[in-house]
């Protein structure tokens, strides 16, 4: 659908933006401005300082009804960040939005430029192209889509959990997603929470209970998204229910089978304590998990191997029933309208630096393990025991342990200082032991953190400034490890032989966020991250329209910034629900169907399964059509149009970009 | 002289297989004759180029182009034809496209000389005689027409009214062409005298394409014996009846052969040969870059096969060339 040839008898308006001295600098904005003023169909060329300001958006709008513009072209920064704003503009003027086009001088030009005269020829060559294409342009209207209601939040971490409850307690409908047997994620395994000390359980459970008990909350664990459909406002989304074994709802949770199992003790190590202990087949991974309801490990259990003669479980459950070794996977699929991820992190496998000796010596720990230990409900009911049976009499904290190195991570994991310091104040509480913390830098912001440092400080924690280059036994088969590091301060080798290593591991990527990226079509950042759609103004958005994140997910952060981001991340979600229905750029594709010889070469090719063969025709569903445009350059009739990206368009900005003037 | 409309046919770079497909017209070439007077055709009537240059601009009701352009004297004929008729109708796919003479643009004079006339192996020319446009022979001087480094299609040289597309254009096609022209009732300038849409429409295998076609090798016409009711591409024949346009009925098809494009493009479509090559290249049924290679192999001459008719009329025109355009 070619548009009526425009050439001349438009009245385009032409407007290029100094960005203060940002384009002003490297481009002669007022040379590309007269340029543009002798441009075939321009009537208006102006330069101004800001155009994004209100006086350079009045301009235009001034100059609509003045001049009587019909086209109007913004010579400036990234359409990422304006296209919007001038489009406003535009339609204020009383034209309609889409009569406008935005040429990049800024990153396409200023940023990437310094020969002045190189980066103005380049502007003028785009404004060229801008308003060679811009005459091309037909009028058109955004597309409403409905949203629907309801909100899908993926992992059920602290993130996770306040994502939820804020959504349902604004009267959201939720599907929280979690993959193991309970929701709380790392925040369940500590014992105390740095700055303040407060106790992890007692501000968490609180929390995991509300998610069980809310009406607008369904609760999903041991399942994960497998299939993501659809698009913003009406997501589909597919999910598998890991078989646990036990019929949820019939589950009481009084733990009785897990006394009466035929296996007297545990013999699995127990994942939740971080195989510091063993578990039964049949158990709960911790007494306030959420739901609580008992899991089988099949791997454990004999029923599953030889067949398990007694029983017991089973018979103790009597007519509760909740028993089923028969359970499979099943699936849901269920429609919303936004996702929120919050799938958390993983701790920097301790293993990959051989020569801090974890794996290899039994008082080498891992932080986490450590949280563990000294957890009133961890394997050792809160007492701190080696591994050897001794209490440890002198600690070593390594800190930056896979952050900030350029073998493993070159990130700061943000947290590690402090619960290192968390850490150092619980053992000396616990064991009086000394304890002497190997730090690169101290990184202390916040509130009440550099407080809660010299508080840790004052207990008589010793701090040595060096990075531990080596953890050897000492001679002498004391049991004993030397922990040998250049003192930076006092600029010389320290040698301290303590009787417990512990290692402040880093904040990574969960090893499966790369499936899970694909899975929701976001992006990640260069760590492995995902990737928010702008760090400063768009933190907790991603490029996909309705898909948000919250949490560790996004990048290292303690538990208050994760609080604060899942708040943020569910507000901009409820934004989305409440308004009922969202404006889409109306790039979509459309065949037409006189010129369809119905070859069905595009059909296959969405992306999207936006077009159906229809009684020898395609047909693109305007609604799934993501305005990819793969099925415009892929009909070989050149039957399918897409708005804004129409042939003609994009041929004249071609040509406009190559043909010198 | 008679007051029936004038008609004139004349050939440029061509095979005569557009020639012949008029006198196919057969009964039908009858009538037409008889509803006008044709005052040039040099394949079959003796008139001379100094007839057309006495007559008066616009006297000719329509010519009839067939061939590419690839000689001076090609040029010179068709601004002379242009200049003399009322309506100018490039005839056949190397009038209208560039067609298989346009392959040539793959080189270039002085490499289509060497070939032609020194290298192939049954040249004898020990003299190394190459055609020049000037020459000398018993005291006369003999200008000859010049040979373009680039055969060009008819409306690169010269403004075209309608073309008829076909290598050679089918009966019912040149018939109606015809009919519209002594009626008068003619589509807008610049039209394709046939239809806007591809040729999978009147296609009768269109049903038997499926719509998740994934082609894992393709065959060549004499490597398999085609099932006749089934789309061809579905066996691996690379048809390009998907990015060709309609209007001939499907008769290669019908005879179990695939499309190799004749018609040229839809109206809509600027390159056929990047089209098609894209459209096929998108039923390539593998993710892995080595298997595609594989695949993509067993089409032996891409260019001669996406562009068999339209290389000069395509966005690329020819390969690439260092020298500027010259005649010898
Ligand atoms: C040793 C240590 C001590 C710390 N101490 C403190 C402290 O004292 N104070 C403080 O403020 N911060 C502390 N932190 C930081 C704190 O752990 C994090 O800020 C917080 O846990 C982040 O929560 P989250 O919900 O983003 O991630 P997580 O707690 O990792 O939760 C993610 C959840 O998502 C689930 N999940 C993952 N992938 C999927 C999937 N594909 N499908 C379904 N579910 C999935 C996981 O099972 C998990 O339940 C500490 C960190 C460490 C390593
Ligand atoms: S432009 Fe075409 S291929 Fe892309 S989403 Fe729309 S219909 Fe699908
Ligand atoms: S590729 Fe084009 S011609 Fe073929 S079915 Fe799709 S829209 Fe129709």
């Amino acid at each position: 659908m070619s548009g009526p040839s425009l050439n001349g008898d438009t009245r385009i308006g032409v407007y290029v933006c100094h960005c203060g001295t940002n384009i002003a600098g490297p481009i002669d904005v007022e040379a590309v401005t007269e340029y543009a003023a002798g441009l075939p169909g321009v009537v208006v060329a102006r330069a101004y300082k800001y155009m994004c300001s209100d006086p350079g958006q009045e301009l235009i709008t001034h100059d609509i009804l003045e001049e009587g513009l019909d086209r109007v072209v913004v010579a400036s920064c990234s359409p990422s960040l304006h296209e919007e704003t001038f489009r406003r503009a535009v339609a204020k003027g009383g034209v309609n939005p889409y009569l406008f086009q935005m040429v990049n001088i800024r990153e396409h030009g200023s940023w990437v430029h310094d020969d002045v005269e190189m980066a103005t020829a380049k502007a003028k060559d785009l404004v060229r192209a801008g308003v060679a294409r811009v005459r091309f342009h037909r009028p058109l209207e955004p597309r409403r889509v409905p949203v629907d209601g309801s909100a899908m939040v993926v992992g059920g971490g602290i993130a996770g959990i306040h994502a939820a409850l804020t959504l349902a307690n604004a009267g959201k409908h939720v599907y929280l997603v979690e993959r193991e047997p309970t929701i709380g994620g790392h925040m369940a395994q500590f014992d105390k929470t740095f700055p303040t000390l407060d106790c992890a359980a007692c501000i968490l459970t609180p929390k995991m209970t509300q998610v069980r008990n809310h009406p607008n909350i369904t609760l999903w664990t041991m399942a994960e998204v497998v299939e993501v459909d659809g698009f913003v406002g009406a997501y589909r989304v597919k999910v598998r229910h890991e078989p646990r074994f036990i019929i949820e709802d019939a589950c009481v949770g009084c733990l009785e089978c897990i006394d009466v199992c035929v296996f007297r003790n545990g013999k699995t190590p127990d994942e939740f304590n971080l195989g510091l202990s063993k578990r039964k087949p049949i158990y709960i991974p911790f007494p306030q998990a959420v739901p609580q309801v008992v899991v089988i490990d099949p791997e454990a259990c004999i029923e599953f191997r030889a067949g398990c003669r007694k029983k017991t479980c089973v018979e103790v459950c009597a007519d509760r029933n909740a028993i089923d070794f028969q359970q499979v996977a099943t699936f849901d699929e269920v429609e919303v309208g936004t996702i929120v991820l919050a799938t958390g992190f993983k701790t920097f496998d301790a293993g990959r630096i051989p020569y801090y000796g974890y794996g290899r010596y039994d008082n080498v720990y891992t932080a986490l393990e450590v949280e563990r230990l000294v957890n009133a409900a961890g394997p050792t009911t809160g007492e701190v025991v080696l591994r050897d049976g001794r209490t440890p009499q002198s600690v070593g904290i390594i800190h930056c342990v896979g952050s900030r190195d350029e073998n493993t991570n070159t990130h700061c994991s943000r947290v590690c200082c402090m619960y290192s310091l968390k850490l150092a104040h619980l053992m000396k509480e616990k064991t009086g032991a000394e304890v002497y913390n190997f730090y690169i830098d101290m990184r202390t912001p916040g509130k009440g953190m550099e407080e809660f440092y010299n508080r840790v400080g004052s207990e008589g924690v010793h701090f040595i400034r060096g990075k531990v280059g080596d953890v050897y036994p000492e001679a002498g088969d004391t049991g004993r490890l030397v922990l040998q590091a250049e003192d930076t301060l006092l600029g010389r080798i320290r040698k301290i032989p303590v009787d417990m290593v512990v290692l402040a591991t880093g904040i990574e990527p969960q090893s499966d966020a790369e499936d899970v990226r694909r899975l929701f079509n976001i992006t990640c950042s260069a760590g492995g991250f995902f990737m928010e759609r702008h760090p400063k103004l768009a933190p907790v958005s991603t490029f996909t329209d309705g898909v948000f994140l919250a949490g560790t997910c996004q990048g290292p952060r303690d538990i208050p910034d994760t609080v604060a981001q899942a708040g943020a991340a569910a507000a901009e979600a409820l934004a989305l629900i409440d308004a009922g229905s969202i404006l889409l750029e109306p790039n979509t594709a459309f065949v037409s169907a006189e010129d369809c010889s119905g070859c069905k070469t595009c059909i296959g090719m969405c992306p999207y399964q936006a077009i159906a063969h229809i009684d020898g025709k395609a047909v693109i569903n305007e609604v799934l059509c993501k305005g990819c445009g793969t099925c415009v350059a892929a009909c070989p009739s050149g039957a399918i149009h897409q708005n804004l990206f129409d042939d003609d368009e994009i041929f004249e900005e071609i040509l406009g970009v190559l043909i010198h003037a | 002289m008679t007051d029936k409309p004038k008609v004139a046919f004349y050939w440029c770079a061509s095979c005569g297989g557009c020639e012949e497909a008029v006198v196919d017209l057969a009964e039908e070439l009858l009538g037409v004759a008889a509803a006008v007077d044709i005052v040039f055709w040099p394949v079959a009537l003796d008139f001379k180029r100094a007839d057309v240059e006495a007559m008066e601009d616009g006297e000719i009701l329509a010519t009839f182009v067939n061939g590419a352009i690839r000689t001076t004297e090609q040029e010179e004929m068709v601004h002379l034809l242009r200049k003399k008729s009322k309506v100018l109708v490039a005839f056949g796919a190397c009038a209208q496209l560039g067609g298989i003479p346009g392959l040539a643009n793959l080189w270039d004079r002085e490499a289509i000389f060497e070939r032609a006339y020194l290298t192939s192996p049954t040249t004898e020319n020990p003299a190394g005689t190459v055609p020049l446009t000037d020459y000398a022979a018993n005291g006369h001087r003999i200008q000859l027409p010049g040979f373009y480094d680039t055969v060009m299609s008819l409306d690169q040289v010269t403004q075209v009214d309608y073309a008829v597309p076909g290598c050679a254009p089918t009966p019912n096609l040149i018939a109606a062409a015809v009919g519209a022209l002594l009626s008068g009732d003619l589509p807008p300038l610049g039209t394709v005298l046939a239809p806007d849409v591809a040729l999978c429409s009147e296609c009768d295998r269109r049903d038997t394409k499926p719509e998740d076609l994934h082609i894992t090798a393709f065959k060549r016409p004499h490597e398999i014996i085609a099932d006749d009711e089934t789309c061809l591409l579905a066996q691996g024949l690379l048809c390009l009846g998907p990015a060709t346009r309609a209007g001939c009925g499907a008769q290669c098809i019908g005879a179990n052969m695939p499309c190799t494009g004749c018609f040229g493009p839809t109206s809509r479509v600027h390159d056929q040969g990047a089209k098609a090559a894209s459209a096929i290249a998108s039923l390539v049924g593998a993710d892995d870059p080595a298997e595609i290679e594989r695949i993509l192999d067993g089409i032996p001459d891409p260019i001669g096969t996406f562009y068999r008719y339209g290389l000069p009329h395509s966005l690329m025109v020819r390969r690439r060339q260092d020298t500027v355009e010259t005649t010898a």
